[in-house]
């Protein structure tokens, strides 16, 4: 295989595709749009499932239909259109039926607007809908990850019987770069055994989130905890960068995170001992790793592109040991690395030991 | 010469109708609807092949009460549910099993765009103009006058506005094929209504694209009236407003 130049929406799209998704339900909104329109053409064209939905409501429903027949399904949306589907995740997560989804994240709150943004993290990491559940969360922070994260998703998400989603800015959906799709992947031929596909020499089968007695929910709930229990000890993942050695911790993902990266080197450059960790799981969230980095660290800087979301799990991870400050831009404004360099500076200056002080000024 | 069977079995409970109890109130007409959609299914031997889709509402246990596959929607959204199994799965058939709060209030765009797409279902629709799941509320199908916990001094159409007719509305959709009313206050209309759910689901074997059979259904426990008479006001009171006809039939 040989890299192309590819849009990052277009490259989440042919990545569902070669991933073997057998149905794909959304609507327009930019801007993840590029996405839909790849599949609307691309899905026929295999004699697979397109359906442009009513609303992003109807999409996520049609997404739990085809799901619970144990199919390769997915969705994509932005930001307000996510909003919309909050109802259909949260019966998505308490059936357990294996769903991927993209959320192409613009500026909010409201309509707000097209620019790229990180303001979901709340949103798609702490609270997808009511109820107790959590979904895969990975964060690409270029197009051939975004590529490379699709193919993750559809991989845990039927690993785990969970909803896996791929969250990026508006940034990496609408930039180009060289990346490496997949081959084609063959498809499913038998569902599984706990799908809906007509009850044929066996009992029937029943996909539902409801479970009237108290203690038969929590039961359930158990179950389900236990379930994301594990994902969180086996799936965590993230990136470093210039990690050894390093007082200084800058965290960042997705766009925030190759800016931050960017500034990190130029900060090396000035003989500041900082370096960068980029969550690519947001959940699981690397906090066992930061809590570790935490225990030798001066100072964390965390750059996000909203106004501090992902900043409360870092602070939950390096537990007060030492300062956690915040550099973020907002409204579909993006950092630019000497903002972060100046930030990492003062974050330096703030966090010297008093004797190292002192051997400045002597 | 011809023998005359000492025994002859004359009626038995459907193979696609689960040997269960239902939560159902005395004199509600689920349980007869339920009975036709599982005659239907095993009169046309698809029990093995049919996945329905279960509702929110007093009929969202149903899947305790067919043998066939199941999946239980959230509130309105049993025919988008059902659209992305049937695209998925083109030679199954599928079926939704609504109420009017579900269908005609919270799931009205859902409804709307399935038969505008045309697509290949069956909905069994019951209009009982009332909420009963949660204790009697004003319904969208509730008559004018009629009184609910939640429209004490009877619906006022100059705040609350008018019932909906859901056949006359997706009748005027390209994408619907057939679309009746049919209701089940005595023996002769159930007798219809059975015809009505078995065209509805032949039409989608046919792959002839969307059906919906609403059913005038009774109410004894939220309308506070004897169940006998519940079946006389469907009657008297609901079909003046829901007329039972065929409002769309398209032969392919």
């Amino acid at each position: 295989m040989t890299k192309e130049l590819l849009k990052g929406n277009v490259a989440i799209a042919e990545a569902a595709v070669r991933a073997g998704v057998e149905a794909y339900f959304g609507y327009p909104i930019t801007p993840q749009t590029e996405l839909l329109e790849h599949m609307s053409k691309r899905m026929p064209e295999l004699g697979r499932a397109f359906v442009q939905a009513e609303s992003e409501v109807a999409a996520i429903n049609m997404v739990y239909g085809a799901a619970s027949t144990g199919k390769r399904v997915m969705t994509s949306s932005s930001s307000p259109g996510v909003s919309l589907m909050q109802e259909g995740l949260s019966y998505i997560a308490g059936s357990e039926v294996p769903s991927v989804i993209v959320d192409v994240m613009r500026g909010g709150p409201g309509l707000g607007n097209i620019a790229p943004s990180q303001s979901d993290y709340f949103q798609m990491v702490k609270m997808a809908g009511h109820g107790d559940y959590k979904q895969i969360v990975l964060a690409p922070a270029t197009v051939q990850e975004a590529i490379d994260l699709t193919l993750l998703a559809f991989d845990l998400a039927e690993k785990y019987r969970t909803i896996a989603t791929v969250l990026l800015d508006g940034n990496i959906g609408q930039l180009m770069e060289p990346a490496e799709l997949p081959p084609m992947r063959e498809l499913r031929q038998t569902p599984p055994d706990w799908a809906v596909s007509g009850a044929k020499g066996r009992k029937k089968n029943i996909i539902s989130s409801i479970h009237l007695q108290p203690e038969e929910l929590e039961t359930f709930n158990h179950k389900l905890q236990a379930k994301l229990k594990l994902i969180a000890a086996n799936e965590v993942r993230y990136k470093e960068y210039m990690i050894e050695g390093a007082e200084l911790i800058v965290v960042g993902f997705g766009t925030a995170g190759r800016v931050a990266q960017t500034a990190v080197k130029l900060a090396r450059a000035q003989g500041i001992p900082v370096g960068l960790l980029r969550p690519i799981t947001l959940w699981p969230f690397p906090e066992e790793r930061l809590s570790q980095l935490a225990d030798e660290a001066r100072g964390f800087l965390v750059v996000e592109m909203n106004a501090g979301q992902m900043i409360d799990d870092v602070k939950i991870a390096v537990a007060g040991q030492c300062p956690v400050e915040f550099y973020g831009r907002t409204g579909g404004v993006v950092p630019l690395p000497d903002e972060v360099l100046a930030t990492i500076a003062k974050l330096d200056q703030a966090t010297l030991p008093a004797n190292r002080v002192a051997a400045l000024n002597g | 010469m011809t023998t005359t069977p000492v025994e002859q079995l004359v009626y038995q409970r459907p193979a696609a109708l689960s040997e269960v109890h239902t939560h159902y109130c005395p004199g509600c007409t689920h349980g007869v609807a339920h009975r036709l959609v599982a005659e239907v299914i095993d009169e046309l031997g698809i029990r093995e092949n049919t996945i329905g889709v279960a509702p929110v509402g007093c009929s969202v246990f149903c899947y305790n009460y067919f043998e066939v596959d199941f999946v239980e929607a959230a509130h309105g959204r049993a025919p988008a549910m059902a659209t992305g199994i049937k695209r998925v799965l083109p030679d199954r058939v599928v079926f939704t099993y609504q109420g009017d709060g579900d269908l005609a209030s919270i799931g009205l765009a859902e409804i709307m765009h399935a038969a505008l797409r045309g697509e290949n279902l069956t909905v069994i629709f019951i209009n009982n103009a009332i909420y009963g799941m949660t204790g009697g509320q004003m319904a969208p199908t509730t008559l004018p006058g009629m009184k609910t916990t939640s429209s004490p001094m009877g619906r006022d159409v100059e705040t609350s506005g008018f019932p909906i007719r859901i056949c006359e509305l997706l009748a005027t959709m390209d994408g619907a094929t057939y679309i009746a009313r049919r209701s089940l206050h005595n023996p002769t209309e159930i007798r219809k209504a059975k015809k009505a759910i078995k065209q509805a689901f032949e039409n989608q074997l046919h792959g002839h694209g969307f059906s919906l059979v609403e059913l005038l259904s009774s109410c004894p426990t939220n309308w506070d009236i004897p169940p006998a008479e519940a079946l006389k006001w469907i009657e008297a009171q609901m079909v003046p407003v829901y007329p039972l006809d065929d409002f769309k039939s398209v032969k392919k």
